[in-house]
């Protein structure tokens, strides 16, 4: 191009060369919040893009929270009345945890998409395009989380915790699912396809949710089934949702939950960024 | 490999691409099998070659999305290893296939990479309003990408690359599945760039294409530099065009392939069921003299035509194999895999 010095000339903005550039190698703390929000923000313009996406989390804490209320309610607490104390926060935690497991898949799924490469070649903070999108999924647990409560007070709960002990409450139950949510991306990261990362994510939380005292007192199950509910991190989130909406306690359950939550976050954090980076 | 003569640019301006020994394998594939480039600042750069040759997973190594497993590669003297975050705010990427939000509009999209690149909101919302305009994108602005051409996603994605106004782009086939007209505006666009200032590396598989935009051509095969030089030299290698003689008696087949080899000097290939003769055309004056020749010796054509090199002969000539299309498409599956997974 022999002609480049004389058009750029006249070129309105001309590039500046390489070599005149400030350039630094590393991405700072703010940059790395700002980029995160960028990429949350990114989250929520798809979800205002494909509101069907919020099914599960509409429809399942109506449905889930109705059923068993009313096949549970009877046999195990007397009435449903009486159940709604021990039910409530029980399928609270199940449901928003349960909807963690999207953030995996849909990871994966956004990861198989052209726009990835561009991320990966732009100069900003690798771990943003996985903490934006879990921090933009934090949405979906305050839906599935403000929907489980609503239907609870429809069938009548009335916390003794009163509105502080509630907001608490829900505050841990979507700060824990966060952390989980950490857990279903790396599967997500790692995984081959969308499905397997469902598939995998099921196994593990079925038994999970299942195996604690989210819907029924553990103390009628056989010994060692009792020695895995009350080890089961479920159980110790489920039991200080229960503190927090009956008397508006925080205690040592709930610390033990925000322990158990950050331990996550410390260890699948750093191995999602790594994996993200490997495939890169 | 085929080497010409060394580039004068560089020593006043440097190198804005120079890599040596690039190696990339996936499990047995050795996709990159040793690349060596240099591309000059302020120039276009092209690497020609068929489907699964390494062009992509080369320019993804260059562009830190990919860890090369052998060699090295600096960018404005960068190593792309040890300083990617500084290669990254030099380079602007445009993929093979468009690497942009679908889910979001053409602004949407621009609004959050200008974000990404650390512009201010409003900053953002202007630069992303005068790429939409420069790139003809304004009136299709809030529609959702889903209804956009092959056309207009390629140019969303050009201009997302453009935000940061980078030194360096790699457009990795640019113009591929694009219709004519559409190309030659790629085209246009990427002359501009240029102009102002940016160097240029694209990958094609199309040699009118390298022809018509880059100062230097780097034509790769399985993994390997095979040839480097203008486009010039390039063809002048190959022959410009390829004179095609069908005889009207496939009997004459032999005294052809003599005549040819006496007038032009060269080897001609007789494919003798046809009674197809081919032979390079380096010096068309030459060619009415064989036509002379020909008919004095009584021998009659059924049909004569001249076909410019493509790159299958291009190929042909540097690598003594034509492209395999079954084989590079299974490769080129493999390295979408690979660069992907």
């Amino acid at each position: 191009m022999t002609t480049t010095l004389d058009q750029r000339a006249t070129t309105a903005s001309p590039i500046t060369p390489g070599a005149d550039r400030a350039l630094k190698n590393r991405v700072s703390i703010p940059e790395t919040i700002s980029h995160t929000f960028t990429m949350a923000y990114r989250g929520l313009l798809k979800i205002k893009r494909t509101p069907e996406q919020l099914f599960d989390v509409t429809l399942q804490p109506i449905i889930f929270t109705l059923m068993f209320t009313y096949i549970f309610g009877g046999a195990i607490a007397g009435d449903v009345q009486s159940y709604l104390p021990i039910i409530i926060p029980g399928i609270l935690v199940q449901t928003v945890i349960t909807t963690s497991i999207v953030t995996g898949t849909q990871l994966r799924e956004d990861m198989d998409k052209g726009v990835f490469d561009r991320f990966r070649s732009l100069p900003i903070a690798r771990i943003a395009p996985l903490s934006g999108a879990l921090l933009a999924d934090t949405v979906r647990y305050l839906i599935a989380t403000t929907l489980t409560i609503t239907m609870g007070f429809i069938m009548g709960l009335r916390p003794d915790g009163g509105p502080a002990g509630v907001v608490g409450g829900a505050v841990l139950v979507i700060a824990c699912s966060w952390a989980i949510s950490w857990i279903f991306a790396f599967f997500g990261v790692i995984a081959r396809t969308a499905s397997s990362v469902q598939g995998i994510s099921m196994l593990v939380l079925f038994p999970l949710t299942f195996l604690s005292n989210a819907f029924v007192p553990a103390d009628t199950m056989p010994d060692w089934l009792q020695w895995f509910v009350n080890i089961n991190p479920v159980s110790h989130l489920v039991t200080a949702v229960r503190e927090l909406f009956d008397a508006g306690t925080f205690g040592g359950d709930a610390w033990l939950s925000l322990l158990g939550a950050a331990v996550i976050v410390a260890v699948f954090a750093p191995l999602t960024v790594r994996a993200y980076m490997r495939k890169a | 490999m085929t080497t010409f003569t060394s580039h004068d640019t560089a020593a006043t301006r440097g190198w804005a691409v120079e890599a040596e020994g690039l190696v990339k394998t996936f499990g047995s594939n050795r996709a990159v099998d040793g690349v060596d480039l240099r591309v000059a600042t302020g120039t276009v750069y092209g690497v020609l070659g068929p489907n699964g040759a390494g062009k992509t997973t080369t320019i993804s190594m260059l562009a830190t999305l990919l860890r090369p497993d052998g060699g090295n590669a600096r960018i404005f003297g960068h190593d792309v290893q040890r300083e990617s975050q500084v290669v990254r705010q030099l380079i602007g990427v445009t993929g093979q296939y468009a690497s942009v939000d679908e889910t979001l509009s053409a602004s949407e999209n621009l609004y959050l990479f200008s974000r990404l690149h650390g512009l201010s909101g409003s900053a953002s919302r202007r630069k992303s309003d005068e790429l939409l305009e420069e790139f003809g994108l304004t009136d299709a602005a809030k529609r959702p990408l889903k209804n956009f051409s092959g056309g207009m996603r390629r140019r969303l994605d050009l201009a997302a690359s453009l935000i940061a106004q980078p030194p360096l782009i790699f457009l990795d086939e640019p113009t591929t599945g694009l219709d004519p007209r559409t190309r030659i505006q790629m085209w246009e666009t990427i002359r501009r760039l240029v102009s102002s200032g940016s160097t240029v590396l694209l990958t094609t598989q199309y040699l009118d294409e390298a022809d018509q935009l880059a100062d230097r051509i780097a034509v790769i095969d399985r993994g390997r530099v095979v040839a480097e030089g203008t486009a010039n030299e390039l063809k002048a290698s190959v022959g410009e065009s390829t004179l095609e003689l069908r005889l009207a008696s496939p009997g004459d087949a032999d005294d052809v392939r003599v005549a040819i080899q006496r007038v032009l000097g060269v080897a001609a290939t007789v494919s003798p069921e046809a009674g197809r003769i081919t032979a390079p055309m380096n010096k068309p004056d030459l060619v009415i003299e064989l036509l002379v020749t020909l008919r004095d010796e009584g021998i009659h054509l059924a049909e004569m035509s001249v076909q410019k090199p493509t790159l299958d002969e291009v190929f042909l000539t540097l690598t003594g194999h034509g492209v395999d299309t079954d084989d590079a498409e299974s490769e080129a599956s493999a390295e979408l895999e690979g660069s992907r997974a």
